[in-house]
């Protein structure tokens, strides 16, 4: 158990301004491509120009013969060309979970975004010249681009390096499916399509790496996953003391800085030039070469009885991994473990399996696996409602799972499941505006409501760990040390303000040391809403012993100053240290006898006395995740997540029946974070999850035969502010989470059901279903004519 | 290729440059006069990462070339504070935490600040119209025009 009994909080909960944000407020915090170095080379990435060949020859000799080229590098020229993909676990998981990674084309070209050479010249212009002259030997193939296609028999081969197409196949399943249906008086099976989506970070990936005087290849790239350092010592063949990321705060990351971006190209490049170079990808290239939310197709078939009890559901799901594997197989690890979604089924079976395609690789998105099902789920609990004849509150909190249901895996989660509360709150708050038919300006009006649960920390078999370091100064500040990537959720500013509580001092007396590979302790990996959590409740472990020696010392200090005292009776009397030492206080950069607050010592004080003692004033803790052995994939029992967090939103539309144009009027956000630690940045997690999900209903994002559609920001058009409603934000606080003071991690399920209940006022609006996420005003407007039609 | 001299005033300094008739005023600002405040997002005018002031009035510097600039007064996301002291809106921006990575936060608070020059006393819809040429991935821009109506509100209790 890591919940503390701690209750009367002077820092956790309030609204504290970030270390950083004076920086960023001024410009002056300086990102991955704010760096520049004397005799620096620029990089460039030739990627394939087509989406499937097979690579017969390349030809760079007219390119490096340009001046001012200075290196052009192929596969053969990379030390270790294929590799393992691992994603800063610290254990080896094997299997179906650890993928190829192919550092330059060799053998079959899976996808557009294929790299296939590198330069580095003098400048941007003259390395972009030097690769149009590299000449590519193509054998252009017909590639496969829809993955039940690519899993059918005889279907064109993705791969060279595998004989199947299939990545992996995963079931879980709960009671007797086959044979609950004859108990179902109502039985409904839907296709939904859940659509590929982009991360659009305003920040391009970039960077740049240098070797530095001891021969350390040294780079300034903002990634969400530091340990990469490994994998690309690998590839360079190098013991992994000698490639080091001093870490950069990320311009967004949302899951598309997960996997490697231009880190092994830049140390290839520096390490054959032998002078710095640096590479920025042209926001075409980023939407184009990084990775998408999956694509999932997904059949729903769900009994239920003519009194809105949920009997048993049938999911199977198909996952497009595109060209390569990365995260697929653990985005379908959490897209089968939400198949059923946060409903009490006693009868459910999942299954699930994922295919290469010649798209763009799938991997990691803001939801990973968890919102492609949530919107799909939730469907289909609004289309059973309707059919029912009962409100999509009523029939969602008949079956939400409580407290002690099994997840679908038969696991009982420890955390607090706040569905019901949470339903309750939007339910109340979207009802504070009476339901209309028409608004008073003609526009139909469209109410709808959706919730779900999303895990926090990552999947138990990874074994996860996470480490904090602190050091007291001599002046009573303290520096934090930690190997948090920060893409922007405060992950190393609500670490200072843990330490901070703890130690009872102001937020200004911590500063955090963030992300560096060699210098930091390894906190793993700024993904799966781990970071407030597992670092959290490090930096807590790492608080302890120093503040036991602290106490320890106070209570000899306070002892030696106000003791002995004499009683009015007379006599003199003394507590023992012990006793005092349990009844201490830390706050306002001092040390309390809590019984007599009078009796005090200033922190610093406490320090000094401890270090001209000669005792230790520095601490690294560790927090480690329940673990658990890797699952028999064909059916999945037991834990797989530490934890969940729930939301449930509630949104209003209006839609111009003329033209499909549709408008949201409110959207009721509600979530239970256990406990805000930094109320603004929790809130600011709603807050953006909440537009980054709505966007997904509008962004359109596809492949024609490989070729990505919408590659700019003039064609991929992401909410602005006039798109953005104004979000309605509610924390519930049920203390009941696993992390520090029962926080739960909110960045990932803060970017669930918002979709499903966008898509659902939608339906409630014109009175048609929709079966995808991406439902534009065409198809509103497409789907109001061809109802009409069939009415007339 | 022609080669042109120019004097830009940025953030009240005079510089005289040669530059190519094909150069970006974003790159001449960056990777020139290392003013990196100012971002490349898009590098088409959509994303607004690049936003600057030429006096009052508001420009995508990644898609005027420098020649064009010739003679401008210019001020970045670095020219807004004065000293130590935040302008209005920077300051908000903190005050109501709507900076999360920050990368947008040069355009944003560049576009605010013409915006309150233009109109200093703007409602909602007018901000949220104002800040359509400034993407923003991370807050959903909730506590931006939260940020700007303070701001607002604070200049006119400071006169």
């Amino acid at each position: 158990m890591t919940i503390t009994e701690k209750k009367n909080f002077r820092l956790v909960g309030n609204r504290v301004p970030r270390h950083d944000a004076i920086a960023k407020a001024r410009g002056e915090q300086l990102y991955s491509d704010d760096w520049v170095m004397p005799n620096m080379l620029y990089g460039k990435v030739l990627r394939s120009k087509y989406p499937s060949a097979i690579l017969k020859g390349i030809d760079t000799s007219k390119a490096k013969a340009l001046p001012g080229v200075h290196a052009v590098l192929t596969w053969e020229d990379v030390p270790l060309n294929q590799e393992v993909t691992k994603f800063g676990q610290m254990r080896d998981v094997g299997g179906g979970f650890e993928g190829l990674y192919k550092v330059l084309a060799h053998g079959k070209i899976r996808s557009k975004a294929e790299p296939i050479a590198l330069v580095a010249a003098e400048t941007q212009e003259l390395a972009e010249e030097a690769c149009k002259l590299i000449e590519v030997d193509y054998e252009v193939t017909e590639g496969v681009y829809d993955p039940r296609e690519a899993l059918k028999d005889g279907a064109y081969l993705v791969s060279s390096e595998d004989d199947t197409n299939r990545i992996m196949d995963t079931m879980i399943r709960m009671g007797d499916v086959d044979s609950a249906w004859d108990k179902c008086d109502l039985i409904v099976e839907n296709d939904f399509y859940a659509t590929p989506h982009d991360h659009a970070y305003l920040e391009t990936e970039s960077g740049m790496a240098w070797i530095d005087e001891n021969g350390v290849i040294t780079m300034r790239v903002g990634t969400q996953v530091l340990e990469h350092y490994r994998t690309i010592a690998n590839v360079m063949k190098m013991p992994h003391t000698k490639i080091r990321n001093m870490g950069v705060p990320m311009g967004g990351g949302f899951g598309g800085k997960e996997d490697i971006t231009v880190e092994t190209f830049l140390c290839l490049l520096t390490a054959a030039t032998r002078r710095p170079v640096k590479m920025v990808w042209s926001r075409e290239e980023s939407i184009e070469c990084h990775s998408k939310r999956h694509p999932e197709y997904l059949h729903y078939k769900t009994g239920v009885t003519k009194d809105g009890h949920v009997v048993a559901q049938e999911v199977n799901i198909v996952l497009d991994g595109g060209s390569y594997t990365y995260c697929t197989p653990w985005v379908q690890m959490y897209s089968t473990m939400n198949g059923a979604g946060c409903y009490h089924f006693p009868n459910s079976r999942c299954t699930s399996v994922s295919a290469f395609t010649n798209n763009t690789f799938s991997s990691a998105n803001r939801g990973f696996g968890a919102t492609q099902t949530n919107f799909s789920y939730d469907r289909q609990m609004d289309i059973i409602a309707k059919k029912l004849g009962m409100s999509p509150y009523e029939f969602r909190r008949m079956n939400v799972l409580r407290n002690g249901d099994p997840q679908h895996t038969g696991f009982v989660p420890q955390g607090h499941v706040a569905l019901t509360e949470l339903l309750d709150v939007v339910w109340e708050k979207l009802n504070e505006v009476p339901k209309v038919d028409y608004l008073p300006d003609g526009r139909k009006f469209g109410r709808g409501i959706a919730c779900a649960q999303m895990g926090y920390g990552r999947l138990c078999f990874l074994h996860d760990n996470s480490r904090v370091a602190l050091r007291l100064e001599l002046d009573g500040t303290v520096t934090l040390r930690a190997g948090v990537p920060d893409l922007g959720g405060g992950q190393g500013s609500v670490l200072a303000q843990i330490a901070a509580e703890e130690f009872g001092l102001p937020i200004e007396d911590v500063h955090p040391y963030v992300m560096d590979t060699h210098l930091t302790p390894l906190c793993g990996t700024t993904t799966a809403t781990r970071q407030l959590y597992m670092s959290g409740n490090a930096c807590i472990e790492a608080c302890k012993p120093l503040k036991a020696a602290l106490a320890r010392k106070a209570a000899e200090i306070i002892k030696a100053t106000w003791w002995p005292v004499t009683t009015e009776a007379g006599y003199e009397w003394e507590p023992d240290i012990a006793n005092i030492e349990g009844q201490l206080e830390f706050h306002d950069r001092k040390i309390y006898y809590a019984p007599d607050p009078q009796k005090c010592v200033d922190f610093k004080t406490v320090v000094a006395h401890i270090s001209n003692e000669g005792g230790e004033l520095f601490n690294e803790g560790q927090f480690n995740a329940p673990a658990v052995e890797v699952p028999d994939l064909s059916d999945i029992k037991g834990q797989i997540l530490p934890d969940m967090t729930y939301t449930c939103h509630g949104v209003d539309v209006a839609v111009d029946e003329e033209t499909g144009e549709y408008e949201i009027l409110r959207l009721i956000a509600a979530i239970d974070c256990g406990k805000a630690i930094n109320r603004n940045s929790c809130e600011g997690q709603v807050e953006g999850g909440a537009i980054y999900n709505l966007g997904w209903v509008r962004e359109d994002l596809h492949w024609e035969n490989g070729i990505t559609k919408a590659n700019n920001f003039s064609t991929y058009l992401i909410p602005t502010a006039v798109d953005a409603p104004d979000v309605e934000t509610i924390l519930l606080e049920s203390r009941g989470g696993i992390g520090p003071y029962g926080a739960k991690g909110v960045g990932e399920p803060a970017d669930n059901s918002i979709c499903p209940a966008t898509v659902n006022a939608l339906s409630d609006a014109v009175g048609v279903e929709f079966f995808c996420t991406n439902v534009k005003p065409e198809d509103v407007l497409k789907a109001i004519k061809e109802k009409n039609k069939k009415n007339k | 290729m022609s080669k042109h001299d120019i004097t830009l005033n940025v953030n009240g300094k005079k510089y005289e440059l040669t530059v190519e008739s094909n150069e970006l005023l974003l790159n001449v600002l960056r990777e020139r006069l290392y003013l990196t405040g100012s971002k490349y997002g898009c590098g088409i005018a959509e994303c607004g990462a690049c936003t600057i002031l030429k006096d009052d009035e508001s420009y995508f510097a990644c898609m005027v070339p420098a020649v064009a600039a010739d003679g401008w007064n210019i001020t970045t996301v670095e020219g807004l504070a004065d000293g130590d002291k935040l302008n209005p809106v920077q300051q908000a921006f903190i005050d109501n935490s709507a900076i999360q990575c920050g990368f947008c936060v040069p355009g944003m608070v560049v576009t605010s600040t013409a915006l309150l020059r233009e109109n200093p006393d703007p409602d909602e819809d007018f901000v949220k119209d104002y800040l359509r040429g400034n993407f923003c991935r991370c807050t959903g821009y909730v506590a931006m025009v939260k940020s700007v109506l303070d701001a607002a509100g604070k200049m006119k209790e400071a006169k």
